[in-house]
Order: C-alpha cells, then structure tokens, then sequence
C-alpha cells in the first residue's frame, strides 16, 4: 500500500512539469503500475492461501484424525486424507476445474476449461479479475481436496481403501463439482454474485464444502454400520498430542480458507481473517465450558473441537459478518456441536467415529443459517447496495440460505446413497471382520505406524 | 538363586533403584505394564462418550539375585515401594534353575 502511495506521490510532483503529451504517459503509467502492485499482492497473498488450505487437509486434517482414531488404524486414517491429495489433483487437472467453474448449465459447468484449457496467466473476471486465473484454479483445488476428506471421519477404521479411491471419485463428480458449481460457478443456481436464481451467501464454502461433506459422512456412517465393539468397547483416542497439533494446523490453515477466499490482498480478506479467527476463539471457549458443566472437567479434545466447529460455522459467513457477531456465531456453533456430538449422536446410536456429521454438517448449517442474519451490506457490498441478511432488513435471506443448505444436503443425501451402492458392487465398501480386528495399517497398507524395537 | 518380580507405582521407581543400588543391587529389567489388584480404576470422557479405564499403568521389576541376599533384597524392596495406600503394588518371588552370562558363559551366582 505504501509502495504504491510514494509512487503516486513522485509521479504527481513529476508530473507538476511535465508537458501536456508526456502527462497522458505518466498517467497510464501510474495507472499500470497501480494496477500491478494490487496484482501482485493479490496473486501473493492468493499463493499463500491456497497453501495453507493444503496444509489444512496435510497435514492439519491427517493429524487430527489420526490422532482420534485407535494406534492399529492411525496410518490408514493418515493415509486416508493424503491420498486425495494426488487422487484429487489428478482428477481436478483434467476435468474438474470445468466441471465447476466452466460455462455450462446451472447445476455443472461444461468441458471449456477441460484439461486447463485457457486456464493460465490472465485473469477470469468473473472469478477474480486481478490474478492469474491458475492461482485461482489452483486455489479452489485445494478446497476440493479437503472436502471429500472431512468425509473419512465418518467411516474410520472400518473403510476399504479401494472402495474409498472408488467412493471418493464418484463423489467428486455426483456431489462436489456439482454444488460448487451451484454455488460458485458462473450461472449457478444459488451463486448470489453471478446471478443465481436462488442467491445463497456462502463466502468459503459453509454449504459446498461442510454441509456436503457432514451430510454424505452421516450416510456412510449409517451405511457402513457401526465398528466392531462400539459403543461398549472402549476406542479412546491414540494420541491425543497428534490431534492437538493438527487442530491448530487447522485453525492456521483456516485463514486461507476464509481469508483468502476474498480472492485479494484486501480489507475483505481482513475482515474474513478477523471474524474466522473470532469465531474459533468463541466456540473453543464455549465447548469447553459447556463440557465442563456437563461433565465436571474441560477435555482438551473438547476445546479442540469447539474451535474446529466454530471455524466450521464461520465459513459462509466470514467475508460478511461484523467481528462480534462472529464471536457470537462461534460461541453458538461450539455448543450446538456439543449438543450434536454428545446427546445427539448417543440418543441416535449412530457410528459417526470422529464427528464429521456432529461438526461439519451441523455446524456447516448452523452457520449457512447465521449467515443470513447477521450478512450485511457494510462489510460486503456484494449485491450493489442491496440489503444481505436479516441484520439489513432482509430476513428472507434466511430462508434463501435454507434452501441452499437444503440443496447441500439433498445432494449428499442422495449421491453419497448412490455411490455407495455402486462401491459396495464393485469392490466391496466395508473392512471384513479380521481386516477390522487386524486393523487397517497391517490389513489395507502392510505396514504399522509405530515400530518402538529399535 | 531367587528371581524378584515386583509390581509398583511408578512414581515409586527412582526410589526403589536408588534404594537397591545403595545396597548394591544394579542389575534389573524395568518393564511398563498395566494392571490392578483392589485398586479402582479412572473414568476418561472423550465428547460425552464414557471409558471406565480399570488398567493402570505400573512398573515391573524383575531381578535375580543370590538366596543369601533375599531377606535383604525384599526388605528394602518394600521399604523404598510403600506409601501406604491401595494400589503399592506385589512382590512375587521365584527359585531360579540356572543363570548364564552371555558373554563369556559364566554360570550360576557367578553369573549375577
């Protein structure tokens, strides 16, 4: 910013003699290189972004599953997070950048961007007009790789690795590409900035990434039945410091997430970068107390998880909430996932093994929820001037992000059933008993994830 | 010859070395292992789903020594491992058939 005030101001003393001719240069000079200081601050910052969202899947996400889950199983959970980083990007790279931000119909996008086709150096203004349309390419990468990995929770330690290669892929195409497009996408059915029929505020991916993802977790927790043992036989968390380490690696990474999806070096990405951090602070606090009334002690796993469900809720609402309502957001997101993650899933019976429906479905709508009334036009003016959530006057926006999660949800529902079926067909979905015993390091990956004998 | 195999609290065990060290007792095999006797166990709560975890972690030590030192050797055992409350722990005493150094093959007490 200040590079470029000391610019102007040389320019403007240089200009007080210059001559007619030489004034219309330096100005388009000036101009440029405006221009091109906000680019490249832009494209650093968009850089930067979508490395901590990778960070956010490796190692945050690989760690704080891994360490939730039992020792036998830690690599295969591990494991199960990594592999969508290359199986992801592979599939990204040829056609799904298209699939949800080509040009096609309201619901996928077309082939035009198949195989990156023109998808390079200059700038998409429909997405974001002042970096390479790579960076944005490559950054939206990043959020399809975590998304279907938020998925593995639900069916740690008893999930075959080739049906979840099988699942995952299936999934992209059915589920994530889809509601990307929907909601992001040029012409999507729920895009609010390009003109979508049913506008949905979604600034990170509240309903694309947690309401899909949370949901689908549900189903293949049901589907997949419960693991060997449970609810009577004890499945304690390995290693509780892994889990700690990778929490924070998120809520770090989660900058990137909300932060950079401002898609510049602005006061927006401030304000996201203010209200996500807020958010996690909240709901970190309000977990834990809210444990510790009900229980007698604060657990570390529960102010870890209060903080990834804030994180969670503040997604769709972090580029246009004021900073204490997103304090509020989080505070109400930390005990509402405790609420889903205790009683909840006890008085239901279901084995969603590391919460994934508990935190990132219910939290995801929480918070696409909360997105429409606290949304207002003085952080983002994102609708030229119109009202955005009920805080503005507008309280049918609610109802609007409603359907959104709605759509989220039934997408999941549906194509997560679906691609299921066909798996279990094909390959086969569950662990067989002896597998699940043996545990899935030895049994899927031949190896263990901790060798003490020297 | 008498092995000794103790079961103690481990926050008991740099004082149950020091003790028999002092005596002159420096050969020993420490082991951590999970058990109980009498004593309760914990309950462990990991987002509202409850662990009763009646395993608790201990030290075993095992040692042999030479039956003229027995009386000694358990005695300061006990001394160094007691504090009085449930869960100190048991001394387990075995004859022993024949003790072998393995790098020059001496036998028997000599081996100790």
């Amino acid at each position: 910013m200040s590079r470029y005030l000391s610019t102007t101001f040389f320019l403007l003393t240089a200009l007080a003699s210059a001559q007619p001719a030489d004034l219309e240069k330096r100005l388009s000079d000036l101009d440029k290189a405006a221009k091109s200081a906000q680019s490249a601050g832009d494209n650093a910052w968009m850089l930067v972004s979508a490395a901590l969202v990778l960070m956010m899947t490796g190692p945050g996400l690989a760690l704080f599953y891994g360490g939730l889950v039992r020792r036998k199983n830690v690599l295969a959970t591990m494991m199960q997070s990594f592999v969508l980083m290359a199986l992801v990007t592979v599939i990204w790279a040829f056609i799904g950048y298209s699939f949800a931000f080509g040009e096609g119909t309201p619901f996928i996008g077309g082939f035009n961007y198949a195989f990156l086709h023109n998808v390079g150096a200059a700038p998409n203004a429909d997405y974001a007009a002042t970096i390479p349309q790579q960076t944005f390419m490559i950054y939206q990468l990043m959020f399809a790789i975590i998304t279907p990995a938020l998925i593995s929770g639900a069916f740690a330690e008893r999930m075959k690795f080739s049906a979840l290669l099988l699942f995952m892929t299936l999934w992209m195409f059915l589920v994530y590409f889809p509601m990307a497009h929907m909601v992001w996408g040029k012409g999507g059915l729920l895009n609010a900035a390009l003109g979508g029929k049913i506008p949905c505020f979604d600034f990170a991916g509240g309903t694309v990434v947690h309401i899909t993802s949370g949901v689908s977790a549900l189903v293949c927790a049901l589907y997949l039945g419960k693991r060997k043992g449970y609810p009577n036989e004890p499945m304690r968390p390995h290693s509780m410091v892994l889990s700690t380490v990778g929490a924070c690696l998120l809520w770090v990474g989660w900058f990137g997430f909300n932060a950079g999806s401002a898609l510049a070096a602005s006061s927006l990405a401030t304000s996201a970068f203010v209200a996500t951090h807020f958010a996690a602070a909240a709901a970190a606090l309000s977990w834990m107390v809210a444990e510790w009334a009900h229980t007698g002690k604060p657990s570390v796993l529960g102010a870890i998880s209060g903080s990834v469900a804030g994180l969670v809720a503040i997604t769709p609402a972090s580029g246009f909430v004021k900073p204490m309502p997103a304090l509020l957001i989080g505070a109400a997101a930390g005990v509402f996932c405790f609420l889903m993650v205790t009683a909840v899933k006890k008085r239901f019976g279901y084995d969603d093994s590391l919460d994934a429906f508990g935190v990132h479905g219910a939290g995801g709508t929480l918070g696409a929820l909360l997105t429409g009334v606290f949304a207002t036009k003085e952080i983002n003016d994102l609708m030229n001037g119109k009202a955005l959530g009920w805080v503005d006057g507008n309280a049918g926006q609610v109802l609007n992000q409603l359907a959104g999660c709605a759509i989220a949800a039934g997408l999941g529902i549906v194509g997560t059933f679906v691609i299921l079926k066909i798996c279990d067909a094909v390959v086969g979905v569950r662990a067989s008993e002896d597998q699940e015993i043996e545990g899935l390091d030895l049994s899927m990956h031949g190896e263990e994830g901790y060798n003490f004998e020297a | 010859m008498k092995k000794i195999e103790a079961i103690i609290q481990p926050h008991k065990l740099e004082e149950v070395k020091e003790a028999l060290k002092a005596i002159g007792i420096d050969g020993m095999t420490i082991t951590e292992v999970r058990g109980h006797g009498r004593q309760k166990g914990h309950k462990e709560i990991y987002r509202g789903q409850e662990y009763q975890v009646d395993l608790l972690p201990k030290i075993k030590l095992e040692m042999v020594i030479p039956a003229v030192r027995y009386d000694e050797v358990i005695k300061t055992l006990v001394a160094s491992a007691h504090t009085g409350k449930i869960g100190d722990g048991k001394i387990f005493v075995f004859d022993v058939a024949d003790a072998i150094r393995i790098r020059n093959d001496d036998r028997g007490e000599s081996a100790l």
